[in-house]
């Protein structure tokens, strides 16, 4: 656990330093919207990186972007580091505290402003459920696209802070090709629009380097996403593959044939085997790789779709196809790939979870890369692998009670992201760099990149007091790996799908 | 797929890193050129040309990927020949204003065609760059993955920048298959009909890639599946255009009638606004969203008049083409936004040497 070790002297100048921020904080929040108490504050000591913890000073719970306006007046006049939080969902520790800071809650700022059918527009506050826009824009036979697998509680202040993506990405995009646009108040306590509900927006896009920010740049109090037509109906092919290099061919060969899948996921073996007792999805647990892969819109165009890619998967060498005949059957094949997290934890008293991304014609090299690690770092391995898009999800299993385990997994998940930035990709695709990746980032980025990015940040937030010292690492910090790890199988929120 | 070229490009790029060096010690601007093709558009050129066209050639290709990199003054008809050669495209369908249109010219300028409203725009397809600053320094951000969330994504941030945050030496950028199925269809249709309608179908699960209403009549391209688009055709009725081809490429290349002659004016609005009432003629695209005004000449007062319309509206207008540069060619920008652009400016280009006044 990297739980900070309390300092007897740094504890009293907190005490002291709470006390004088609370007192100017009750000045612009009412005293509802302050927790200061530790056992108040403790909930939001960690978000769903558990392994990393670090108490807050101060925690608010503003409910307008008036209140949040006046939090970062007082946090800029006395200097208080602002940590911002949504649902706390988040994989990288984003939303993880800083000892003598304030965490900004938008909890609170859970409203859907305007739900507009005509425009297939949502205005939302930044509090509110991802798949709460969904549910409330269903009655007009439309949705938001970025389906991130922790949809039923992740918030759409999260999502614009990580630019989440989810299993259909490569078809529909991520948050940033789904977002209109950002209300946020700067660390000034200046309200900046960025983009708009046109298509574009004057000058520079700073919506763009906005979205996937980490919560560094500005506090969102409201969004317009962009809302899409439901499809009408979807199906799946679950293919099998005697090789996993042979099931990456297949994809290849889907995508060279001009179809792009609304999903496509790719499990090893030894996700399959981890999974089938679990979830009972009917894998075929003797195959090398399994492939799912799903159509969508209407019903004659599946119909075309799944037609042309039993085709290619078959050409491809499949050697099982089984194609969904019923939504219970398409569901049911998917559970076993979104169960894949749970599962790991069930079969494994700790699991790393990696998540890097490469150009997925280097997939096979990665996974036997990954396979010689087994063997030098002694512990086994699954992979679960977005396959469309190249994000890899690596699942180090290992127990955390056999003395230096943890070591050698720590380890070992720092060669795989290594090994994912050697062949052309990056050290994280969608779960962000938080605290966790933050010294990985110095093995994809050079010093003047590094220093681009500081420069960025300045140029939002030059008094550098929001969510300091995260997902950028400053060149003296170049030396450590930090990795997500979970204890006892456990997820923070373990109820929630993981993929 | 292409090996990685093995040419004198890295002495090119020294030699660009050189004359900025220079240029930024000496404080002299430089004007980033590529083709030359869209010389017209924005506020101000000002500077001695760097001519990118040196640095040249594509660096990789992977059709299964998804993915093209090149140079920045690499052509964009040398791309888009590679890419139609293995059924691909870059999705949204860049104007060439001519032959010589460079890659890094159209991700500097990201101008979109008619695809623009159904799969996106420049930003939205690209995946990467690397960005030589002021200092002279190559700078990669982003990369040839289509999931990557490792640092600010200041390879987006480049689309539409107009050169003046600094040279984008390379674009990594995300391809799509060509559809497999395409057909145009007519209706005569009112402006406040069209709009209406078109708002209406994309809310629906329809094929529809690019619109356009002008002069009573509404243009629609349906592309995708062979089943979609012969469904959505049968449903939405309308009378085929043999020529499809031709008329979505005037209107990409603004070959169109309409962009001939007098003040052009790009007005971008929510597609959802109503018709906007404005002296002069409108050509209408993306679904609403794009709406060309063409008018004769065009004063001050005009000028206030068409931005303070377009911004009731949501939007905000460029004089796009023709007309007086002197009443502002960009939308003025909030003052807080303006704030972050002079910032960034600064932080990438210290001494303001790259396309002084190009954009505001």
């Amino acid at each position: 656990m990297n739980t900070a070790i309390p300092d007897p002297g740094l504890l009293a100048d907190i005490a002291a330093r709470r006390e004088q921020v609370a007192a100017a904080l009750r000045h612009v929040l009412p005293s509802s919207a302050i927790l200061s108490a530790p056992e108040d504050t403790r909930p939001y000591e960690c978000d769903g990186l558990a392994a990393y913890r670090q108490l807050p000073m101060i925690v608010v719970l503003p409910d307008s972007e008036a209140q949040i306006v006046a939090v970062l007046g007082v946090c800029r006049e006395l200097n208080v580091p602002i940590v911002p939080r949504g649902a706390g969902t988040g994989l990288s520790g984003g939303a993880m505290p800083i000892a003598d800071g304030v965490v900004l809650s938008t909890a609170r700022l859970n409203r859907i402003v305007r739900m507009d059918a005509y425009s297939r527009t949502a205005v939302v506050q930044p509090g509110v459920r991802n798949l709460a826009i969904s549910e409330a824009a269903a009655q007009h036979r439309l949705y938001y696209a970025p389906d991130p697998s922790s949809q039923i509680a992740c918030t759409i202040g999260g999502n614009v802070a990580e630019n989440s993506g989810g299993v259909h990405c490569l078809k529909y995009g991520l948050t940033v090709h789904n977002v209109l646009r950002v209300r946020m108040v700067t660390i000034d306590g200046a309200v900046v629009e960025l983009g708009g509900e046109a298509l574009d927006a004057p000058g520079l896009d700073l919506l763009s380097v906005f979205i996937g920010s980490e919560g560094m740049l500005g506090i969102v109090t409201e969004v317009t996403v962009k809302l899409v037509p439901k499809p009408a109906t979807a199906r799946v092919i679950m293919a099998s593959f005697d090789q996993v290099v042979a099931g990456c061919e297949a994809v290849a060969a889907l995508i060279a044939a001009g179809i792009i899948p609304a999903g496509l996921e790719m499990m090893d073996q030894t996700s399959s085997r981890m999974v089938e007792p679990f979830v009972r999805a009917g894998y075929d647990t003797n195959a090398a790789a399994i492939l799912l892969c799903e159509a969508d819109g209407t019903a004659e165009e599946v119909e075309e779709e799944i037609a042309r890619m039993s085709a290619v998967l078959q050409t491809a060498g499949a050697s099982a196809i089984a194609v969904s005949q019923s939504e219970a059957e398409r569901l049911k094949f998917w559970s076993g790939r979104k169960n894949a997290f749970p599962a790991a934890g069930r079969i494994s008293p700790d699991y790393y979870c990696m998540d890097g991304t490469i150009p997925r014609k280097r997939l096979g090299e990665v996974l036997t890369g990954i396979a010689q690690m087994e063997t030098r770092y002694g512990l086994r391995c699954a992979n679960v692998f977005h396959a469309g898009d190249g994000n890899l999800h690596p699942l180090i299993l290992f127990n955390a009670n056999i003395p230096d385990e943890f070591e050698r997994a720590e380890a070992f998940g720092a060669e795989i992201l290594a090994l994912c930035v050697a062949v052309g990709g990056t050290i994280t695709g969608e779960h962000g760099v938080g605290i966790e990746k933050i010294d990985s980032m110095c093995v994809q980025f050079a010093p003047s990149e590094l220093a681009a990015f500081f420069s960025v940040k300045r140029a939002f937030d030059p008094a550098g007091l929001l969510n300091p010292d995260k997902a950028i690492p400053t060149l003296n910090r170049c030396a450590e790996f930090g990795k997500m790890r979970v204890s006892g199988g456990a997820l923070p929120f373990a109820h929630l799908p993981r993929f | 797929m292409t090996e990685p070229l093995k040419d004198s490009s890295t002495d090119i790029a020294a030699q660009f890193g050189a004359r900025i060096r220079a240029a930024t010690a000496a404080g002299k601007p430089l004007r980033l050129r590529g083709g030359g093709t869209k010389d017209w558009y924005g506020q101000e050129l000002d500077g001695d040309v760097l001519d990118t066209r040196t640095y040249s050639g594509i660096v990789s290709y992977e059709p299964t990927e998804l993915v093209i990199t090149a140079r920045c003054g690499t052509p964009l008809a040398e791309i888009e020949a590679l890419l139609a050669r293995h059924n691909q495209m870059l999705a949204f369908e860049p104007p060439r204003f001519g032959a010589e249109s460079t890659i890094g010219g159209v991700v500097a300028s990201a101008l979109s065609g008619p695809r623009r409203a159904s799969a996106g725009a420049v930003r939205d397809f690209v995946l990467g760059a690397v960005l030589m600053d002021g200092r002279g320094e190559g700078l990669r951000f982003g990369g040839q993955v289509m999931k990557n969330v490792a640092g600010y994504d200041v390879s987006r941030l480049l689309a539409g920048s107009l050169g003046t945050l600094g040279l984008i030496l390379e674009v990594s950028l995300k391809v799509l298959p060509v559809p497999v199925g395409e057909t145009s269809l007519r209706f005569d249709m009112s402006e406040i009909d069209a709009l209406t309608r078109l708002n209406e179908w994309a809310g629906q699960p329809l094929p529809i890639s690019a619109s356009c209403w002008h002069r009573g009549v509404l243009t629609l391209r349906l592309s995708g599946a062979e089943a979609a688009v012969i469904a959505a055709r049968q449903r939405l009725g309308g009378e085929a255009l043999d020529d499809g081809v031709a008329f979505w490429t005037s209107l990409r290349d603004q070959s169109h009638d309409h962009f001939g002659g007098g003040a052009l004016w790009r007005l971008s609005v929510p597609p959802a606004a109503s018709a906007i009432i404005l002296r002069g003629e409108q050509l209408i695209e993306w679904g609403g969203a794009q709406r060309w005004l063409k008018v004769d000449d065009c004063d001050a007062g005009q000028a206030a008049g068409i931005r303070s319309a377009v911004a009731a509206a949501g939007g905000h207008a460029t004089l796009f083409r023709g007309g007086d540069k002197r009443l502002g060619v960009f939308h003025p920008l909030a003052p807080a936004v303006a704030k972050i652009h002079e910032r960034l400016k600064q932080s990438f280009d210290p001494a303001g040497i790259f396309n002084p006044g190009r954009m505001y």
